[in-house]
Parts: structure tokens; C-alpha cells; sequence
């Protein structure tokens, strides 16, 4: 049996969150009702007009930077002509020889940790369509034109994808970016990101690729990896058996995992493009391209580098923190307000992450203020608590009552750490007094076992006492 | 009624009280009842013209009223007017209401302006005749067997007749000049994205412009300073404020560029030639120069005029296919029948014709062939036009090359109609200002027109040219 190889292209839709329609002042807000968000303009009525949307622009050269593209100066607009009952006038308005962005690359890295770029042909602008409902009545397709005009962007990769989790790290990649920039919230099923995979198989060091057949409607990023694995697998197992592979267009069952052949490629549209008679072209100046570029924040790639250089955190701890815009930019804030760098990854990353885990909520549901967290670290580096008093105790009390400072909840619910040597001697008396054989073997040299000592301490002073003066009068005990 | 040529005559007489709005009205619909075999309006806002008139006599009594007091206006069937039916003459839109109203329409509203009704033309603007309507031909008031040309025919036989003081029409390759020149009244296509086109049903964008036809110049560039400026609903409008009023200089030692391939073509009526020669010798006389030019592009124009203009329209009313409004085959059983049958049983011969043109010629094995060499035609055919009137101050030429021809006379030759636009798609092409003014008649009592053409974007310029030949006739 010969040795195959995959060649995977991805097309990635990417509607921009705008507050208005990329040709009309209609809304973009997802979820009305149907037909509500609709203008004659929406409808294609006769005379109507397109005008540009400066804010859709903006945001899609944000992704072109981002990515590295070489932004296009004078970008043209085309039709793309074709017949469906979601597209009003029978024309999507689109970029067809002057993409806004050219080149460009996706720094991806996979499960196993290989990184690995990406590059991109382009991105375009476009305007969406409406929606087809094959399932909202018995006998009719309905048609949602809500949709029908919200800017999107498509990125287009080149066929540097091998496998499904490739693909997977693109998505995530992509879908992280929009969010940082906050051009896309990223949400697959609602479709604001879609993705088609463009996939063929050839065997191992051709030069000559196989039929590529295209794969839609995997509406989410897992979906696309297990779509474009089965469809490997399909592909290599045809060829083996003797078969062909067809140039088509094939949907995604995420019941059973499996593509299905939707059109064959024959019957291939002729889009006869030609320039946007109605709008003029828009011209990019350095002076916009500088004026985006100041409007974005710091992304993934270079924090991940300052956070393992500048900070010395692990690939993991970086890597997690940098998963969202949001964690990254809450532990930049506790390292500003002094809290060293482990320290505040780990909150980040453990205290709070699990908070929210637990709860399904986002940081920025988060109540608490880096402010206030560095409060809390603050208490345990001056001694007032300990650090399993803190994570368990007072921070979801303070959760509960940010307006409160952290001293007033570790007042009001005395919780500070007990230095009374007092109260420490007696409970040290006590459990010594409880373990006599444990106390014979530490002074037959199992000195392993103070830790075992001051635990119980600890557990019966409620975590109260201060671990290092428990442990300073243990030995001290012992040695008695 | 006493035959009013100018606005302020009106609004002389409306102000003296020896005239009311409501009489304007009334006699206005007296003219379209007795004409109404011309078939130039589809419409007639009867009761809404008078309740408007009524207002505006009321606004007049009170002195404070529009720019456009007492002036009753007809628009051609492709403009958007909210509430009102709007049908491009054709079967497809049958029921159709518009939803807005178009910024042109809108601008002259707000100066008080009253709309009498809507006028005939050739579906989608597509003709030079007003045969290709729906709603059958206009007759030319002059020779009723004759055509009133096209496409805006019904704007201006209402006009030429005396249905309306002015009338609103469409100019994709001529379609306002021509019939102003079959009709003897003014036409007028502004530069192009003068008037923003927000509200005009697209035959083909890049050529399309809306325009007046009037009894006058003065009236011709009153509506046109209305209408005119920027509009944020069309990207191609004009970036300028509305033109400047237009007052006339008088200049001495004008220069008249003259294409020696207009004058000496053979399709040019005797007649026809012979009045615009005696125009030559008049202005010569009075010390402004002629230029013979040699301009052999002029055969070009017309077949780069129509694959452009096709391919556009081919895109442009892919939007009328039975699903969201207007006309649905109840023959229809699918989606895909529902296109093909309301499309083949709404559309008339000529859109069908323009709308396959169009396909072909964008087809993706096609496109280099035609639609990329007609682009490349058209930049040179700007080029050739800025560079004549960098020399000269007008290009001036008949209108048309033969006063209205007979009804049925080149309906069945597609080639030899398109052929009537042939002095008229350049202004298109080029996006420059055109006027037609009437130039006299032939023999038999036909109007014959003059086109005078400037630089972009110089419209009173253009009117100060054309006070000086209308003084001629």
C-alpha cells in the first residue's frame, strides 16, 4: 500500500461585528426576528444603492495586520452574479481582483507542540447573504434576510494544512485573533465563523495533487478536524479500492461523523465578476493603516514571547494565559501592580480559571478588580493569611462582597493568620501528646515526619496558624 | 391658458393672484384627458396634484413658499416616489409601490414642487423609440404616426404637449436628449453623479443620470441646481455641494469643436445636416470659431456603449426574479421556475435581448473579448473627449441624426435602432454634460435638435453655450 499525504486548504468566513450592515445603515444584531433587520436596501428593492462601511473596513484591516498581510491600497469591489433565494439582488457584492489583503501567515502549533506557519493567498471583503431554512416549515423554504448584507471577511489559506488537527489549530488561531481584536466574537454555531475545508490526497512526495473536494456546514472547530480526518481516510480508502475521488461539494454529519456528497462540480456557476458599478473604490493611506495599528492591543504571539522571556513563565503557564485576551491582559495588570510573575500566573491561571470553570462564566463576568486580587496577595505576603485561607476562604467571600476591601473580610470573618504562640504551643502540646509513637520515631531520626506534625497543626487551628511559627515550635517541642 | 415657457412667468402670475396652483392643475389634467391616446403617462395623481396645489397656493398666499411653488412636474416610470406605484414599463413590477423616495424626486418635493403623474418609457430605459414598453408605445404630438424617441418618450411628449410644465427622465446613452430633440423641447443629461442616482431604477450604473426636460433654459438648470450635490445614499454622486445658480455671461469668441465624422455621415438626414450647417454659419458670423476635428472612434462608441451597458443591466435586473416582489409566474412550481417563468413572462423582448447580451459578454470565456476591450475603449473615448475640450469650449453636433422616424420602423432591426443613439452614448461614455435645444423643424413641421457637450463637471457653462445658440432659432 502506498503512503498518502493530505492537502488541506481552509476558507474562513468571518462576519465583522459592526453595528451596521456593510452597505446599509440596517442592524447587525444576531437573534432578532426574522425579517426585522431589513431596509430596502437589505431586499435589493429597485434603485437602491450600496455605501461604504468605514468601521467593516477598519476591522478587516486589523486582521490583515495582524496576520501580516501587505494591505491593498486601492481595493475595487465586484459582483459575483448568481440565482439563489437568499441573495436579493442576485449579485454578492465582493473583492474578486483587489483583495484588501495579500499574503500573510497563521503561526499555528499542534497538539504535540510542533509549530508551524501557515500562509495565506488573502483576505477579501463581502457581503454576507440571507439565510435558508430548509426546516422551519413542512413544505416551504424560508428565508431570513436579517443576514443579507453583514460585512464579512473570508480568509483564504494556501493548501499548507496536512491533518485535522492542523486544521484545528488554524481555527482555534484564527477565532482567538478575531476575539483579540474584536473584530468577530468567533461563535461557529451561531455561524458569525465559518469554515470550509478545500481537501485532496496524493500519494507521499507527488507533485501532482489529487481531485480536491470541498467540505461545509462543520459548525465547530471540532467539527472540522473530525470532518477533514474522516474525509482523508474516505479519500485514500477510494483510491486504494480502485476507485476515483470526485471534485464536489460534500457536507458534514456531526451525528454520525461522516461527509455526504451535497453537488457535484459540473454543474459549476460561471459568476461572470465584473467591477461594482455603484461603488467607487476605497483608498487605504499609510495614515489609515497607521491609525488601526495604534488601535490594536498586543497579540498572542508577542506576549507568549514577552511573558517566557521577560517574565521567565513556562511555555505552559504563557500558553494558557495567552488563550484568551482577557486572562493575558488581567495578569499584565497584577504584574503592573507589583504581584510577581508566578504568583499572579497562577491566579490567573488556577484560582480564578477554576472560579469561572466551575461556574461556566468569562473573565469578563468576573467581579473582581486586579486591584483586588492584588489585595489578597498582598495579605498573604505580609503574613496577615496563608495562602490556603486565601484561595478557599476569603476569596469567595470577596467575590461576594467586592465592595468590601480584603482586610475587611479577613476582619470580619477572622481569618488572620494566628501568631499567638499561646494558641499554637497548646495545639502542638495536643497533637504531640496524641501521636507518642510518631513522636519516638522523629527522634529516632524519621525527621520526615514534622511535615506530618505541623499539617495537623494547621488542620486544627482551622488553617489559621502560621505555618512557619507551628513549624519553628514543633521542633522546638520535639527537641525537648 | 396663456403657454408658459418659464417658471418665473409662473410664479409671476401666481403671486399677482392671477393664477392659482389649482388652475395650473386642472388645466394640466384638462391636456392629459384630451391627449391621453399619446399614452404618455401611466398614471395620473389627479387628486394628490390638487390637494398639493392647494397647499402651495396656501403657501404662496402666506409668502413664504419653495423655489419650486407652481411648478407641475411628471416623472418618468423608473424613479422611486414612496407610496406610489413604480414599474419601469414593465410587466414585473407589476403592483410594485416604492418604499422610499428618490433623493432627485425628493429635493424638487421640498421646493414645493407638485407631481401630476407617471410617464411612459421603454422597459428599463432600454430603447430610443418607447416601443419596448409594456404599456405600448408613445406617439410623437407632432406626427402621431411617429415615434417620440426613447426612452424617456412619455417625459417628453408631456412636456412637448403641454400635459405638465417639466418632466424628469433617465439618460443611459440618450435616452433624455433624443426625445427632447424629436419633441422641441429642452433635455438635458447632467455630468455624470451630478444628481445622485439614490431612488432611479438601474438600467446600467455607470452610465446612468437623471435629467429635466423643459421649455426653457432656465428651467433646465433651475431643476438641475435643485437636484444637484451630494447625496450620502449613492457612492458615485458628485462630493460637491449643489451647483452654483446659473445667471448668463456672455462671452465673445467661443470655440465649437465639430467631429467631421458626425457631420459628413451618410446616415445623416439632408434636413437635418443642412440646419445644423446654417448654425455653423450663424456663429461664425458672430466671430466664435469652428474646429473640424477628425474623430474616427465615432463608429466604436455605439458597440462599446451597448456591451458595457448590457453587462451592467445584465447584473442590474438579476434582482426582478418573482421572488420578493413584483411580478410571479402562477406557473411557477420551484425555485428554479420560479425565475425562469417570471423572467421569461415578465421581461419584454428588448430587456430579454440586453439581458443575454449582457450574460455573454461576462461570461468568464468571453469577458477579455468584449467587456475588457469596451472598458479599454471607453477610457480612450474619455481621453479623445477631455482632449477636445481642452482645445475647445463645446463639442457641438445634431442630436440625433434624423428627426423622429415612423412608428414600426426599426422596431424589427435591433442594429438600426441602436444606431440612433450614435451622437448622443458618447456624454454616457464619457460622463460628461449634454443638452439637446431645439434647433428649428424640417419641412413637415418635425423638431430637429442640437447637442451641445462640455468638460465635466461645467454645467452652467454649458448653459451659457446654449443661451447663445437658442438665440440663434
Amino acid at each position: 500500500m502506498l503512503s498518502y499525504e493530505a492537502v488541506i486548504g481552509l476558507e474562513i468566513h468571518i462576519q465583522l461585528l459592526t453595528q451596521s450592515k456593510a452597505f446599509s445603515s440596517d442592524s447587525t444584531e444576531y437573534g432578532a426576528l426574522p425579517n426585522t433587520h431589513v431596509s430596502p436596501i437589505s431586499l435589493g428593492h429597485p434603485g437602491t444603492l450600496p455605501m461604504h462601511n468605514a468601521q467593516a473596513i477598519e476591522k478587516a484591516i486589523k486582521m490583515g495586520l495582524a496576520l501580516q498581510c501587505d494591505i491593498t491600497r486601492i481595493n475595487r469591489y465586484s459582483r459575483k452574479n448568481y440565482y439563489y433565494a437568499d441573495l436579493p439582488k442576485g449579485y454578492q457584492i465582493t473583492q474578486f481582483d483587489t483583495p484588501l489583503c495579500v499574503g500573510g501567515r497563521v503561526p499555528i502549533k499542534t497538539k504535540e507542540g510542533i509549530r508551524k506557519s501557515i500562509r495565506l493567498t488573502r483576505i477579501h471583503m463581502e457581503e454576507d447573504t440571507g439565510k435558508s431554512m430548509h426546516d422551519q416549515d413542512l413544505y416551504d423554504t424560508l428565508v431570513d434576510y436579517n443576514r443579507a448584507g453583514t460585512p464579512l471577511i473570508e480568509v483564504v489559506s494556501e493548501p499548507d494544512i496536512k491533518d485535522g488537527d492542523e486544521a484545528y489549530a488554524f481555527v482555534s488561531e484564527i477565532r482567538r485573533l478575531v476575539r483579540y481584536l474584536e473584530i468577530c466574537d468567533g461563535n461557529m454555531e451561531e455561524g458569525s465563523l465559518r469554515c470550509d475545508a478545500n481537501i485532496s490526497v496524493m500519494p507521499i512526495g507527488s507533485k501532482v495533487f489529487g481531485t480536491k473536494v470541498e467540505v461545509k456546514n462543520m459548525n465547530s472547530i471540532s467539527n472540522v478536524k473530525r470532518a477533514i480526518d474522516f474525509e482523508i481516510t474516505r479519500q485514500i480508502a477510494l483510491i486504494e479500492n480502485g476507485g476515483q475521488v470526485e471534485g464536489e461539494t460534500r457536507g458534514f454529519n456531526g451525528l454520525n461523523g461522516s461527509t455526504f456528497s451535497m453537488r457535484k462540480k459540473e454543474a459549476i456557476n460561471d459568476y461572470r465578476y465584473f467591477p461594482e458599478p455603484d461603488l467607487p473604490p476605497t483608498l487605504v493611506t499609510d495614515a489609515d493603516i497607521q491609525r488601526v495599528r495604534e488601535n490594536m492591543p498586543e497579540l498572542p504571539e508577542s506576549l507568549y514571547q514577552r511573558f517566557t522571556e521577560q517574565y521567565g513563565l513556562n511555555d505552559y503557564d504563557a500558553s494558557v494565559l495567552i488563550d484568551d485576551k482577557e486572562s493575558a491582559f488581567y495578569f499584565e495588570e497584577l504584574v503592573k501592580l507589583g504581584v510577581p510573575h508566578k504568583t499572579a500566573s497562577n491566579w490567573v491561571t488556577v484560582t480564578i480559571r477554576g472560579f469561572l470553570n466551575e461556574r461556566a462564566l468569562h473573565l469578563a463576568d468576573f467581579p473582581l478588580k486586579a486591584s483586588q486580587i492584588a489585595e489578597i496577595i498582598q495579605l498573604i505576603q505580609s503574613g496577615s493569611i496563608n495562602h490556603s485561607i486565601a484561595s478557599q476562604k476569603l476569596f469567595p467571600a470577596f467575590i461576594n462582597s467586592p465592595e468590601s476591601s480584603a482586610q475587611e473580610i479577613v476582619e470580619r470573618l477572622n481569618l488572620a493568620t494566628s501568631s499567638d504562640t499561646g494558641f499554637i504551643e497548646e495545639l502542638v502540646q495536643q497533637v504531640l501528646g496524641e501521636f507518642p509513637e510518631k513522636v519516638a520515631e522523629f527522634k529516632s531520626g524519621k525527621t520526615g515526619l514534622l511535615g506530618m506534625f505541623v499539617g495537623e497543626v494547621m488542620k486544627r487551628s482551622k488553617g489559621k496558624a502560621d505555618p512557619k511559627t507551628t513549624s519553628e515550635w514543633v521542633n522546638k517541642m520535639l527537641k525537648n | 391658458m396663456k403657454a408658459f415657457h418659464r417658471v418665473i412667468d409662473i410664479q409671476a402670475d401666481l403671486i399677482a393672484g392671477s393664477l392659482t396652483c389649482v388652475e395650473l392643475v386642472n388645466h394640466y389634467l384638462t391636456q392629459i384627458q384630451e391627449k391621453a391616446h399619446l399614452n404618455a403617462f401611466l398614471e395620473v395623481w389627479a387628486d394628490e396634484a390638487l390637494d398639493k396645489a392647494r397647499l402651495v397656493d396656501a403657501k404662496i398666499a402666506s409668502g413664504s413658499y419653495g423655489k419650486l411653488a407652481g411648478v407641475v412636474i411628471a416623472l418618468k416610470d423608473n424613479l422611486s416616489y414612496k407610496g406610489h406605484k413604480v414599474s419601469a414599463s414593465s410587466k414585473i413590477l407589476e403592483g410594485f409601490e416604492a418604499l422610499y423616495t428618490a433623493t432627485a424626486v425628493e429635493r424638487l418635493e421640498q421646493e414645493d414642487a407638485i407631481f401630476i403623474g407617471r410617464t411612459n418609457c421603454d422597459e428599463f430605459a432600454m430603447g430610443a423609440s418607447n416601443e419596448n414598453s409594456a404599456f405600448g408605445p408613445v406617439k410623437n404630438p407632432f406626427d402621431e404616426s411617429r415615434v417620440p424617441g426613447g426612452s424617456s418618450g412619455g417625459s417628453a411628449v408631456a412636456v412637448a404637449a403641454g400635459m405638465c410644465h417639466c418632466a424628469l427622465g433617465s439618460d443611459t446613452g440618450g435616452s433624455i436628449r433624443q426625445p427632447a430633440a424629436f419633441n422641441g423641447v429642452y433635455g438635458l443629461k447632467p455630468t455624470y453623479g451630478r444628481i445622485s442616482r439614490w431612488g432611479l431604477l438601474a438600467y446600467a450604473s455607470s452610465f446612468d443620470q437623471i435629467g429635466p426636460f423643459a421649455h426653457s433654459l432656465e428651467d433646465i438648470a433651475l431643476l438641475t441646481q435643485i437636484m444637484s450635490g451630494a447625496d450620502s445614499q449613492d457612492a458615485t454622486a458628485i462630493q460637491e455641494g449643489p451647483l452654483d445658480t446659473w445667471t448668463y455671461t456672455e462671452k465673445k469668441n467661443r470655440r465649437f469643436a465639430v467631429m467631421k465624422q458626425a457631420v459628413e455621415h451618410p446616415g445623416l438626414d439632408p434636413e437635418v445636416r443642412d440646419t445644423f450647417n446654417q448654425l455653423l454659419d450663424k456663429l461664425r458670423a458672430l466671430g466664435h470659431e469652428i474646429n473640424y476635428i477628425d474623430f474616427p472612434l465615432l463608429e466604436q462608441m455605439v458597440p462599446a456603449y451597448y456591451v458595457l451597458t448590457t453587462a451592467e443591466a445584465s447584473s442590474n435586473l438579476s434582482r426582478y426574479s418573482g421572488m420578493m416582489y413584483g411580478y410571479r409566474s402562477p406557473n411557477a412550481t420551484d425555485l428554479e421556475s420560479t425565475y425562469t417563468r417570471s423572467r421569461t413572462e415578465g421581461f419584454g423582448p428588448e430587456v430579454k435581448r440586453r439581458i443575454m447580451l449582457g450574460t455573454f459578454v461576462l461570461s468568464s470565456d468571453q469577458y477579455d473579448a468584449y467587456y475588457e476591450q469596451a472598458l479599454k475603449v471607453r477610457r480612450i473615448i474619455q481621453n479623445e473627449t477631455d482632449a477636445i475640450l481642452d482645445h475647445n469650449e463645446a463639442l457641438l453636433m445634431p442630436t440625433t441624426s434624423t428627426p423622429a422616424f415612423k412608428l414600426g420602423e426599426k422596431s424589427k432591426d435591433p442594429i438600426s435602432m441602436y444606431l440612433a443613439d450614435l451622437f448622443t452614448v458618447q456624454a454616457n461614455l464619457a460622463g460628461n454634460p449634454a443638452i439637446s435645444i431645439p434647433s428649428g423643424t424640417t419641412q413637415s413641421g418635425l423638431p430637429i435638435g442640437v447637442q451641445l457637450m462640455t468638460s465635466r463637471k461645467s454645467e452652467n457653462d454649458l448653459y451659457d453655450l446654449s443661451e447663445l445658440i437658442q438665440k440663434l432659432f
